[in-house]
């Protein structure tokens, strides 16, 4: 699962949907892996301003990622010289090439952990939860 | 000048709404000057002022459902009125093709022609006074006559001379092809279907994808051919996970689109890990008609269940590796609502719900009571207050049919919060009454009619 999919993520309970302490989910124990891709600007462009950006940095923070800028980049940090820039760079190494591979998110509301395994995230419920 | 988009005839009701999608991601106005369910060539118009070329090769550049779309050079209801018609139309442009390269065919709907016969058709529009060779592979140019016939063997009641333009995206079906992709299942949608549905759905570069039924993930393979980024959830985590190298990101990998794959998730539609949020430009999917099995969500009815389990050991049976979580029997119509309202809530303003489902019409029986029943199980089209259908497309088979609906999420200030409020106590309504013991197969006509009426169908 790419670290970009973090972002639309949260608690699967429907009692943690309004909370804001449910997202976003922490990762623990992960194992990441890095695929090298190649970068498609156009997208990078597109999915900053739907990204929530502070949930961006507490999850770089958590895994212990290089920390990013204070506020999303605009525009014109994504690009120097009609190439993409180092920001761009650096964002599409941890949006798109960047997964966790196995270990667990935690919901910082409930509590509840979800496994990670194979890079695929388990989010169901045990009855009493639903 | 105006176009002919020779159409496939085939999977007719998804023909419109195909090209429909195609022209609004596109931003292009296209007028429809003649189209009929029943022939395989259209005829449209774009706007004045537009490199028309253009335009027309956009159109189809990744339509699944014609093959080609060709500059209208005459149309008429016979030989002498196609003539009439070329002359008054194209006379000023025969000189600049003087001298090219060309190629001249017939093709002839509903028909066929003899060698000997199509020659002479085609001399007949030697008064054009073309000279340059007569080439068979890549000419310049290539002309194209059509022979439209409402039935096989009767003559023709139109007729179109067009020159070719541009070819469509129908190429993508062979790649595509389950038989040559490396994981599917038994549920897998058909690689035409599935990029139809791409396409619906304005699936493309920039955009995000989601299918909360991904099973071994044709709807994203499809939307991710056409450059959007996807991800997708299922219940049953084992299909996605799929065999030794045979899983659904073998297939991304298969297609060269692991890039825009973000990753499959285990989930049960009715609770969702997504946000709240409204990120996603397109839901597509495909769910379970519950007529094999159940339909199922997580949960259970029974009363030992509604709380933490422990083990003989003291352990919460919950938090155990192998933990398999309890499931319930849900209607499908339930299901329904839950699809709509999940895309309603996640959707961006435009953003498109392309969702399947069996239209449980369309038999013939000769008893009555069970054609009563029948005509009484044939669905609703479900709506949703911040939802607009757009296109209803029907698939028929032997014994069962089934639509693809495709919805536009309202843009948010147009959405009648009154209706909102009547839409969501009627689902609750319906959640008491199914709570209150109604059994999963009262609920679900479908699934009842199925094994009625139904039970020598192959699906
Ligand atoms: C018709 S199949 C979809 C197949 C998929 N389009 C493909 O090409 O492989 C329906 C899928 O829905 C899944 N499903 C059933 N109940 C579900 C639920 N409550 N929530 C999410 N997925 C469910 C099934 O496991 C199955 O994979
Ligand atoms: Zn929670």
């Amino acid at each position: 699962m790419k670290l970009l999919t973090l972002n639309f993520l949260t608690c699967a309970r429907k009692t943690c949907k309004s909370n804001a302490a449910a997202f976003p989910l922490h990762p623990k124990e992960a194992e990441l892996e890095q695929v090298e891709t190649d970068m498609n600007p156009l997208f990078i462009k597109n999915i900053l301003p739907r990204l929530d950006w502070e949930a961006m940095k507490t999850l770089t923070t958590e895994l212990g990622l290089p920390n990013l800028p204070a506020e999303t980049p605009s525009d014109e940090e994504l690009a120097t010289d009609g190439e993409p820039s180092q920001t761009a760079k650096d964002l599409h190494t941890l949006l798109m090439e960047t997964s966790i591979q196995s270990g667990k998110l935690v919901c910082g509301n409930c509590e509840h952990e979800y496994a990670v395994k194979e890079g695929i995230a388990n989010f169901l419920l045990p009855s009493h939860m639903v | 000048m105006d176009y002919l988009i020779r159409l496939v005839q085939m999977h007719e009701t998804f023909r419109k709404p195909e090209l429909d999608a195609l022209a609004d991601l596109a931003g292009l106005d296209v007028q429809w000057l003649s189209y009929s369910l029943a022939s395989p060539f259209a005829i449209v118009r774009f706007p004045p002022g537009i490199d028309t070329t253009v335009a027309a090769r956009t159109l189809i550049s990744r339509s699944l459902l014609c093959n080609a779309i060709y500059e209208l050079w005459g149309t008429g209801t016979d030989y002498t009125t196609l003539h009439a018609d070329i002359r008054h139309r194209t006379e000023f442009l025969w000189p600049h093709y003087r001298d090219v390269s060309f190629r001249f065919e017939l093709d002839s709907f509903h028909g066929s022609r003899t060698t000997a016969e199509q020659r002479s058709i085609i001399e007949t529009f030697a008064y054009m006074d073309f000279q340059g060779p007569i080439v068979m592979n890549r000419p310049d140019h290539q002309f194209r006559v059509f022979e439209d016939s409402e039935l096989i063997g009767t003559t023709p009641h139109a007729l179109h001379l067009g020159r070719l333009v541009a070819t469509s995206g129908r190429k993508a079906m062979n790649m595509y092809n389950l038989k040559k992709r490396r994981y599917i299942a038994t549920t897998s949608m058909d690689a035409e279907l599935s990029l139809i549905t791409a396409n619906l759905a304005q699936a493309g570069p920039g955009r995000i994808a989601y299918d909360p039924f991904v099973g071994t993930g044709s709807f994203p393979l499809a939307c991710a051919h056409f450059g959007s980024m996807v991800f997708g959830s299922d219940l049953d985590g084992r299909c996605i996970r799929g065999k030794g190298d045979k899983t659904v990101q073998s297939n991304f990998e298969q297609y060269g689109t692991s890039t825009l794959y973000l990753g499959g998730l285990v989930a049960d539609i009715t609770n969702t890990p997504l946000r709240e949020e409204r990120l996603l430009n397109c839901v597509v999917c495909d769910p379970p008609y519950g007529v094999r099995e159940g339909l199922k969500v997580l949960g259970s009815n029974r009363a030992v269940l509604q709380d933490v389990v422990y083990l003989a050991d003291g352990k919460q049976a919950h938090l155990q590796p192998n933990y398999i979580p309890p499931k319930k029997p849900y209607s499908f119509l339930r299901m329904l609502d839950d699809i709509l309202d999940f895309s309603a809530t996640r959707l961006v303003d435009g953003g498109r719900l392309c969702m399947w489902m069996p239209v449980a019409g369309a038999v013939d029986l000769d008893d009555h009571s069970e054609a009563q029943a029948v005509k009484d199980a044939e669905y609703e089209i479900p709506r949703h207050p911040a939802l607009e259908l757009v296109a209803v497309c029907t698939q028929d088979f032997n014994k069962w049919s089934r639509r693809l609906l495709t919805y536009r999420r309202a843009p948010g200030e147009s959405v009648d919060e009154d209706a909102m409020l009547a839409y969501q106590a009627q689902r609750l309504t319906v959640a008491n009454m199914e709570d209150d013991g109604k059994k999963a197969d009262d609920l679900n006509a479908f699934r009842r009619k199925y094994f009625q009426g139904f039970k020598n169908a192959t699906v």
